[in-house]
């Protein structure tokens, strides 16, 4: 099936002058947001879904940013006309993080106090302040209530966050390969990339943008690493094997003889060309510190049970980054509160990167789940549970 | 028939077009406005029925993916579980009603989930093939053999449904469980009713529906 292709994208820009307090205890007195939309807003602006993007994507979710192919949105395959969040029917935003380096304010932006790159003066950002950035967005697109926000990985906790913050401003809420913290593995990860870039001798303390250089290393080092846990074992072992790189023999040199370094290597060199280390610091950081049941004495439907949205929570069977398991607490947590939850394990050997793929049986359900949003943005179909009554039968 | 059963039973794992009068049914004896899970939901057509008719709210339990884009787009909430695994992640006592429909006989370890349904709920509908009809006793005892119709060509040796029972048998698992059972009808897979039913369930009954809460 051929869709047509929502063309080159223009991204936009939003600017702030309110201060936002930030969960670090610090304050940005004015930020910008970048983003980019695509399909259009109804009269009575209900058909929007905000897109939230993960670690190291942006806002260019779909559409093409020039003329050439590489430059497709990352999540192109689910989002355009007649795809399953078909911009036919729906208005869809995303936007650049906060901290970011796709344009929106971030440690590559400049700072006004100091006409210089903020670099490492630029303030902790957590997923609870990018949601907070993107009600204002919301507020200056006037858009009221989302009927949906949908996020991968990284970006399903955006949507962990707006359920239960902002619970009257979305009606979906579309959660995938996420969970609701992560482990001590993860956090183990991050750290390891973290400390390649830091202790790159061009990091100059995060100040490398006056010195003229970049960490190159560590970033390169930092993606590769990255790259291998977002894949399954069983994935590399397919596409690589032990496959030499053009060549018959071993050599007994540290160039790269397996397929696999120099794809890797290759990974990390396209990475350094397009992303920003301090942005990859800040990010990484925000992943580690996202854990809403902390307020709640580590009890997740607890601090669920202010949401309200409709949720649907998809995992993938080889992502051990994100590991259906965690998609389980959520799940529990959800059901727990009475909430209309569905729930697909998609069985998959492409690892965390699963949820960026054309996977027939994870489409299909996305379709499906995007079909009852659209049903129910004219009426309420007759089959659909009413969630003010299941919540009055709760226990 | 065996094979009109084993037919309902392909209808339930490809399509759970489950029939009017087990949806009658089950829908009679689920009270309005109650909180169901429905454990192998299928397309959730049950689910559907008992949210229109019964404003039921709840989940269904599903392993086939291809069935929970189904659910979804029956607007019913569904949760792809392998029932195998157990009910461990729903808490005690959560639902008024769960239900199990034509799947007990699958299931690896039927007393368990017998159990299972009864710490998660107040009350079970479980409805199954039952073994004992006539017309299956009838092919056992003149061929000898396992009952194997065309239309579901799986051998003893490859049938999903591992666990057949009879009337009988569901009722001493019941009563060994501690388990009373308030309700209980035998149905010829047509639906219709007759004195032979009534009378001797187990041997004119072909799928047996049990409505049951503990002692």
């Amino acid at each position: 099936m051929k869709h047509e292709s929502l063309g080159i994208i223009e991204p936009q820009r939003a600017c702030c002058e309110h201060p936002l307090a930030l969960e670090s205890g610090g304050t940005l007195e004015r930020y910008d947001l970048v983003y980019e939309t695509y399909g259009n807003l109804n009269d009575d602006k209900s058909n929007a879904i905000l897109i939230c993007h993960a670690l190291s994507s942006d806002h260019h979710a779909a559409g093409y940013r020039d003329e050439s192919e590489k430059s497709v949105g990352w999540w192109d395959s689910l989002i355009g006309p007649g795809k399953p969040i078909d911009t036919n029917r729906f208005f869809v935003v995303c936007n650049n993080n906060l901290g970011g380096c796709g344009g929106s304010t971030g440690p590559s932006s400049t700072n006004p106090e100091t006409d210089k790159p903020f670099g490492p003066d630029f303030p902790m950002v957590t997923v609870k302040d990018w949601v907070k950035s993107q009600v204002f967005l919301s507020d200056l697109l006037g858009i009221e209530c989302w009927a949906a926000i949908v996020g991968g990985s990284l970006g399903g906790m955006q949507v962990l966050e707006w359920s239960t913050h902002f619970p009257g401003r979305l009606q979906h809420a579309v959660v995938i390969a996420s969970a609701a913290k992560l482990t001590a593995q993860n956090i183990g990860f991050n750290d390891v990339a973290r400390q390649a870039i830091r202790t790159d001798p061009d990091f100059h303390e995060g100040n490398y943008y006056q010195h003229g250089v970049t960490p190159e290393r560590g970033l390169r080092i930092a993606r590769m690493l990255g790259h291998i846990t977002y894949l399954s074992d069983n994935a590399m072992a397919q596409r690589f094997g032990r496959n030499l790189r053009q060549k018959e023999q071993l050599d007994y040199q540290y160039n790269p003889e397996f397929e696999v370094e120099s794809y890797l290597r290759y990974q990390g060199e396209q990475f350094v060309n397009r992303f920003d280390a301090n942005t990859y610091l800040l990010m990484t950081k925000a992943l580690d510190y996202f854990n809403p049941a902390r307020n709640f004495n580590d009890d997740l439907a607890a601090a669920l049970s202010t949401a309200t949205a409709d949720f649907m929570i998809v995992s993938f069977s080889s992502d051990w980054r994100f590991a259906p398991e965690r998609s389980h607490e959520i799940v529990r947590a959800l059901h727990t509160n009475d909430l209309n939850t569905s729930y697909a394990e998609i069985e998959s050997d492409h690892g965390h990167d699963s949820f960026l793929l054309e996977i027939p049986d994870y489409f299909k359900i996305m379709h499906s789940y995007m079909n009852r949003i659209y049903d129910q943005l004219s009426n309420t179909p007759k089959g659909y549970v009413d969630k003010d009554v299941g919540k009055d039968d709760g226990k | 028939m065996i094979k009109t059963l084993a037919k309902m039973m392909v209808n339930k794992v490809n399509t759970t077009n489950l029939s009017r009068f087990d949806l009658q049914i089950i829908s009679d004896w689920v009270t309005p406005n109650s909180k169901v899970l429905d454990l192998g939901c299928g397309n959730g057509s049950l689910l559907k029925h008992l949210q229109n008719t019964k404003n039921t709210t709840g989940y269904g339990l599903e392993l086939n993916p291809e069935m929970i884009a189904h659910c979804i787009d029956n607007g019913v909430n569904v949760l792809q579980t392998n029932l195998d695994k157990g009910l461990t992640h729903f808490d005690s006592g959560s639902f008024d009603f769960v239900i199990l429909s034509l799947t007990l006989q699958a299931m690896r370890d039927p007393k368990k989930l017998l159990e299972e349904m009864l710490r998660v709920g107040t009350r079970g509908i479980v409805t199954f093939p039952n073994f004992a009809y006539w017309r299956n006793r009838l092919q056992i005892a003149l061929n000898g053999k396992m009952p194997v119709s065309k239309e579901l060509p799986h051998k003893w040796y490859n049938t999903p449904n591992i666990h057949l029972c009879t009337i009988q048998d569901f009722q001493k698992l019941c009563e060994e469980l501690g388990f009373v059972i308030e309700s209980s009808i035998a149905v010829h897979s047509s639906g219709k009713s007759n004195i032979g039913l009534t009378a001797m369930p187990n041997l004119f009954g072909e799928i047996a529906l049990c409505r049951f809460k503990k002692k």
